[in-house]
């Protein structure tokens, strides 16, 4: 569990604080006095709590999704790390593994089951076909990749990756969660593509789908 | 190398129905849309007599490119409906009375037809388009006046008053990303209207721009539940070809990798079947057993799912010095783990109550519609391109062709059931004395068919996988056609479900056993 003793706030040192002894004080008698109480932020718990709950879309298109089942079943068991059941309904799911190849009659479709989950909501790329089209990427009919398409958290590369690749990615899904800020974080710096860096508010809403809809809009003119 | 009888446009109609009445002619394969080039446009048509197993390849032609038109013979065999529209999805040629023309995989509003020669690829014909797609509720039929013009008649799938639902492209029911369009009378389905296409993945088109060992590598990701057997088929069809005899070894290693991938095939629809119908524990013993399986390939293939196994006159690599003993330990543990399985989910109350008497396909539709597989012989209909057509060392081994008469969904499921013992029994009858030798025989990198067209089928884990080759001497295939073993499954579900209630749809598609990216290539 990623709450500690001490508060932890970037944005203000911890000499900062005025009366951090008094607080210690208080919570170590509580404690000795069996009063089970700690202090963190609320952030910290929050996250922890979200990542741990992830519940991702049942949603597969090909042999990937195989193999993502394989992952949810019993020897792999994807329970054991709080991805726990897969939801047939989008607005039920956190998250969108994309499993398999994204053909062009599909890619609609996968946009708006997209738009249907609730935020916050993230995508995982599985597979060489959804990162870039993989085997089939000359095809007439296959997306070269879904990042075309929805904002990307992960990408999982394999054709199809292994199960063991599969945690790992959707661990890596799980970090990315517990650094979010859900109470207006004031430190995150993005890069801006001119060069100078940028204070970013950040709100619940990760905001990467308003960046990364472009250049779909471009193509539907 | 069989003998194609070359039959004219004109004649074509009469002369089908004249093969299926006289000659018994009543399994269409395959049917393939070709473009010829110069020559035009036209279908090559394999065909075969369920009662005397002979076989036959009719070639139809139209010189006109422009709009090329044929006879539809989907009236003479029903599998030929869902064919045709793919024929026209692919070189645009019109199939004259059929009863629906729309595109089968592309979008209506795609342009131009891709496996056409002429066919322009850029993306500026066809950028991604993110706009959702219109549902019609009406098809046309174009018929033929008597001064050569096309009439053309509406047809109406769903009226204005019906209740149609939507299920799919994601939906967990339906395995994978197919659609149906469901019309109910209270809580009975009246009418269902298949859309592929989500996962059409443009494989065929690929291929002809491949050399032939490149090809192989997409056969495993048509149907990832018969990797082992589709590049079997593939192999088989070019080393017929090519006239490359494969070591006995080589035979026994392909015979018993079938036959895993099979119970591997199986033992996933059996987990499958049951978590559609609320069994959840149930899929978790199929998985934890499939698990097994994929062992055994991982050791000796190194993949899991996608295997890349068998090469062009043989095998990739030779069988892992534990493989014998593991899949020895492997049948002992299946055998009795199948009872449990019986006892925990096939004895069922409530599985018996879905699956008896619900979703009943006749003989002579699924000889039909072509459905071979596990749903042909639940229909009585003995189909097994083992039996039929012996290939690698089928003909050696004593096993039993699992046919049930019912046509039901439980017969569909206690096929599949069965069917894995027999597997395991196959593999126990080769294990021991898999014979010395070599386990591939050298090919030269740049291979070259000779011209001509070549079929090979195998038994694939649910129907006849075919691979149609047409040589022209070069490098790459001219054209290259995989018999979906999925197709005609989906075309038969409408039949099927007719009259059914819409829970047991759920059962139907989860006995049916198809997979999708086999249907849609
Ligand atoms: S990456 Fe490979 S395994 Fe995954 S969907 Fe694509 S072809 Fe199939």
């Amino acid at each position: 569990m990623e709450i500690k003793k001490k508060p932890r706030i970037k944005a203000i040192p911890y000499e900062e604080f005025n009366d951090n002894e008094y607080l210690e004080k208080m919570v170590r008698e509580l404690n000795e006095n069996g009063a089970n109480i700690i202090v963190g932020v609320l952030d910290d718990i929050v996250n922890w709590g979200r990542s741990n709950s992830l519940w991702p879309l049942t949603f597969a298109t090909s042999c990937c999704g195989i193999e993502f089942m394989a992952v949810g079943a019993a020897r792999y068991d994807f329970a054991r790390f709080g991805f726990e059941v897969t939801r047939a309904s989008p607005r039920q799911a956190d998250f969108i593994m994309v499993a398999g190849t994204i053909t062009h009659k599909m890619a609609p479709v996968l946009k708006r089951l997209y738009d249907q989950m609730a935020d916050p909501k993230y995508v995982i790329a599985v597979g060489g076909c959804a990162i870039s089209g993989g085997p089939f990427k000359k095809s007439y009919h296959v997306v070269n990749g879904v990042d075309k398409i929805l904002p990307v958290d992960v990408y999982i590369p394999g054709c199809p990756p292994r199960p063991e690749a599969m945690l790992y990615g959707m661990m890596q899904l799980q970090r990315k969660v517990k650094l979010q800020k859900f109470f207006g974080g004031v430190n995150r710096k993005e890069e801006d593509p001119d060069g100078s860096p940028q204070e970013m508010s950040e709100t619940a809403a990760p905001e990467p789908a308003a960046n990364e809809q472009e250049p779909v809009k471009k193509e539907e003119k | 190398m069989q003998e194609i009888l070359e039959i004219p446009a004109a004649e074509f109609h009469q002369t089908a129905r004249k093969l299926k009445e006289e000659k018994g002619m009543d399994f269409l394969r395959s049917l393939t849309g070709m473009d010829w080039g110069e020559e035009g446009m036209g279908a090559v048509y394999h065909l075969e007599s369920t009662s005397t197993g002979a076989t036959m390849t009719l070639r139809v032609r139209t010189a006109d490119r422009l709009q090329p038109e044929l006879p539809s013979v989907s009236d003479i065999w029903k599998g030929a409906a869902l064919n045709e529209r793919e024929a026209y999805d692919y070189f645009g040629i019109l199939f004259i009375g059929n009863p629906d023309m729309r595109r089968l995989y592309l979008r209506e509003d795609w342009q131009g037809h891709p496996l056409r020669k002429d066919y322009d690829a850029s993306d500026l014909t066809n950028p991604l388009r993110m706009t959702n797609e219109e549902a019609v509720d009406t098809t046309e039929t174009l018929e033929l006046n008597p001064d050569g013009t096309l009439k053309v008649q509406e047809n109406i799938l769903f009226d204005d008053k019906e209740y149609v639902i939507n299920i799919g492209p994601q939906h967990p029911a339906t395995h994978g990303v197919l659609r149906f369009r469901v019309s109910l009378e209270g809580e009975t389905i009246k009418k269902i209207d298949v859309h592929c296409g989500y996962i059409h993945r443009g494989i065929e088109k690929m291929c002809e721009s491949l050399t032939y060992p490149q090809t192989l590598a997409l056969t495993d990701r048509l149907d990832y539940l018969g990797a082992m057997q589709n590049r079997h088929a593939l192999c088989m069809c070019i080393e017929n070809a090519l006239g490359i005899e494969v070591s006995p070894r080589v035979q026994y290693i392909r015979t018993i990798m079938d036959e895993l991938q099979r119970i591997d095939s199986h033992l996933l629809f059996f987990s499958c079947l049951c978590m559609d119908m609320g069994a959840l524990t149930a899929f978790f013993y199929g998985f934890r057993d499939r698990e097994k399986v994929l062992d055994i390939f991982e050791q000796t293939c190194g993949g899991r799912l996608i295997l890349n196994y068998n090469i062009i006159g043989g095998v990739q690599a030779d069988i892992h010095p534990d493989f014998v003993k593991r899949v020895k330990d492997f049948i002992a543990y299946l055998r009795p783990t199948l009872r449990e399985y019986h006892d925990v989910f096939t004895g069922n109350i409530i599985a018996q109550q879905r699956l008896k008497g619900v979703g009943v396909l006749s003989r002579e539709d699924a000889i039909s519609f072509g459905a071979t597989g596990g749903t042909g012989r639940a229909s009585g209909w003995a189909c097994d391109v083992r039996k039929r057509h012996p290939y690698a060392v089928y003909d050696r081994v004593d096993f039993k062709e699992i046919v049930y008469p019912q046509g039901d969904c439980f017969a569909r499921y206690m096929v599949r059931m069965d069917e894995i013992e027999q597997s395991l029994h196959i593999i126990e009858q080769l294990i021991d004395d898999i014979p010395d030798g070599p386990y591939y025989e050298k090919t030269k990198p740049l291979i070259k068919l000779p011209e001509g067209t070549y079929y090979a089928a195998v038994e694939g884990s649910r129907g006849e996988f075919g691979a149609f080759i047409e040589s022209r001497g070069d490098k790459y295939p001219y054209r290259m056609k995989f018999r979906s073993t999925g197709l005609p499954l989906v075309s038969a579900i409408d039949t099927i479900a007719r009259g059914a209630k819409i829970a047991d749809l759920i059962a139907i598609g989860g006995t049916l056993d198809y997979v999708v990216p086999d249907i849609d290539r």
